[in-house]
């Protein structure tokens, strides 16, 4: 029998769709910013595999701008940071928080959800509103969020939080993790996206209206 | 979207039915939304511009100076480090520092200080029997590079203290390089800050022509862009003056 039960909270679809424009405008902005120092790289000692250099950045369409990326991320800086907050508040007063926070046979079950989805596994994932994978990945994005704010304000304060900017390692340190940090925003959207569209409709739809459609087996009475 | 309603125990209509209702309505309001933020970022960027900045930017970068500035009532100093970290910073940009310039020629024009009734002109040996200061911090280019590097030289606070005959200060301090090239304004906190030089030794060795030499600003309070190079002209004001890199869609108060 199908019924619609609810899933998201009106508060968490605002806080995610709130968000998504909200990120991309930060990440967009900070690597306008990052761009008048293009340092960073993969690799190791003298080998390097990649470089996120202004070449690179400008086959993505960040053009130079400097100034611009300060002005934009500074501004949208605070939605991000009052949205990030409001949605933390409401996971801690809801009880939300115990549906993402891992627990013990998480990085288990996330590991079994990696083969199943690389169909290597081919057992049926259990049935929970958030797996393993995603309980680590939503609990991780919001760790994300905190560092990437408090990484963000020893760089734009650095004598005024002064304290920070020691926990980071400097002025260079701050920068570094900031900029992995928006990395790693990147990689979790890429995944989410692969796994929102192989999730299918149902479940997309239900970020939206709150709802899904769930097939119920008839009780045996 | 009342979640009252119990649907795992009664359906009242037909769930296919009922979720492509909330569906239209819930896309309705996506598209709406998309509209409004694709409307809001028209009327942020169309704005009219203040400093080279829309100026819905530009009142944000003034409400984040408000917001921090208002978090320290007395401004805390930078770190230091010790002088064996330091190293040459980066020469960077060539504002203001035209060719056509004689060091040994040089000085300073002093203006508009509280208790000062004509403008001053300083010769390097007027300034060098000032009060000496030397700080090791990190400067921090706006670009996003920093270095440890050692300034010596004498503190605007302690210039200010000599040549002014009343308590009152200024609100603002103005400078401009000889050819007027490259100019930039500070507010007075910081001007009266201890780490904030009239700079003419760096890393323990007179300050090079392309470093600003003979005397240049160094704040450790803000962006490089405000420590400016070769000053031909230091003038107090009490109105925000003029910044070259303000009128160029940088923040004017940039600062740590």
């Amino acid at each position: 029998m199908k019924t619609l039960q609810t899933k998201h909270p009106l508060a968490i679809r605002w806080f995610h769709w709130v968000n998504f424009p909200v990120l991309a405008l930060m990440v967009w902005s900070g690597l306008k910013i990052y761009r008048a120092y293009d340092v960073y790289r993969i690799g190791f000692g003298s080998w390097t595999l990649f470089r996120f250099d202004k070449e690179f950045l400008s086959h993505l369409g960040i053009t130079q701008g400097l100034a611009v990326g300060m002005a934009w991320h500074f501004l949208f800086g605070w939605i991000f940071a009052i949205n990030g907050a409001l949605y933390v508040g409401y996971l801690t007063v809801s009880g939300a928080w115990r549906q993402i926070l891992p627990n013990r046979s998480s990085l288990k079950e996330a590991w079994q959800v990696v083969l199943h989805d690389l169909r290597i596994r081919k057992e049926p994932l259990p049935k929970a509103k958030f797996n393993g994978a995603q309980k680590i990945a939503y609990t991780g994005v919001v760790l994300l969020g905190f560092i990437a704010l408090a990484s963000g304000l020893a760089i734009y304060k650095p004598v005024q939080l002064a304290f920070l900017l020691f926990v980071f390692g400097g002025y260079q340190g701050a920068r570094f993790v900031h900029f992995w940090v928006c990395m790693l925003f990147v990689l979790f959207f890429v995944v989410h996206i692969v796994q929102v569209a192989r999730a299918g409709w149902n479940n997309f739809r239900s970020m939206i209206t709150g709802r899904e459609i769930v097939i119920e087996e008839q009780p045996n009475v | 979207m009342s979640d009252d309603q119990d649907f795992r125990r009664k359906p009242l209509t037909d769930p296919e039915v009922e979720i492509r209702r909330l569906s239209r309505r819930g896309f309705l309001w996506s598209g709406v939304s998309i509209a409004a933020g694709y409307a809001g970022y028209r009327l942020l960027n169309g704005a009219p511009k203040q400093g080279g900045l829309p100026v819905p930017f530009r009142k944000a970068l003034e409400w984040n100076e408000a917001v921090w500035s208002s978090l320290q009532s007395e401004m805390l100093p930078a770190p230091t480090f010790p002088i064996e970290q330091a190293r040459e910073p980066k020469v960077n940009g060539g504002l203001g520092m035209s060719d056509a310039f004689d060091p040994s020629a040089w000085t300073l024009r002093v203006e508009g200080l509280r208790g000062l009734s004509s403008p001053l002109h300083l010769s390097m040996e007027d300034i060098r029997v000032l009060p000496f200061t030397r700080i090791c911090t990190e400067f921090k280019c706006v670009e996003g590079w920093s270095q440890i590097v050692s300034w010596g030289g004498v503190k605007l606070s302690d210039f200010m203290r000599k040549f002014a005959l009343t308590g009152e200060s200024n609100r603002y301090v103005y400078l401009e390089t000889p050819d007027a090239g490259y100019y930039v304004g500070i507010d007075i906190k910081t001007a009266l800050h201890p780490q904030t030089l009239l700079a003419y030794e760096m890393n323990l060795q007179p300050l090079a022509v392309e470093h600003g030499g003979p005397l240049r600003l160094i704040t450790a309070l803000k962006y490089g862009y405000k420590s400016l190079k070769r000053i031909g002209l230091l003038r107090f004001c009490d109105e925000r003056p003029r910044d070259y890199w303000a009128e160029n869609q940088y923040d004017f108060y940039a600062g740590h």
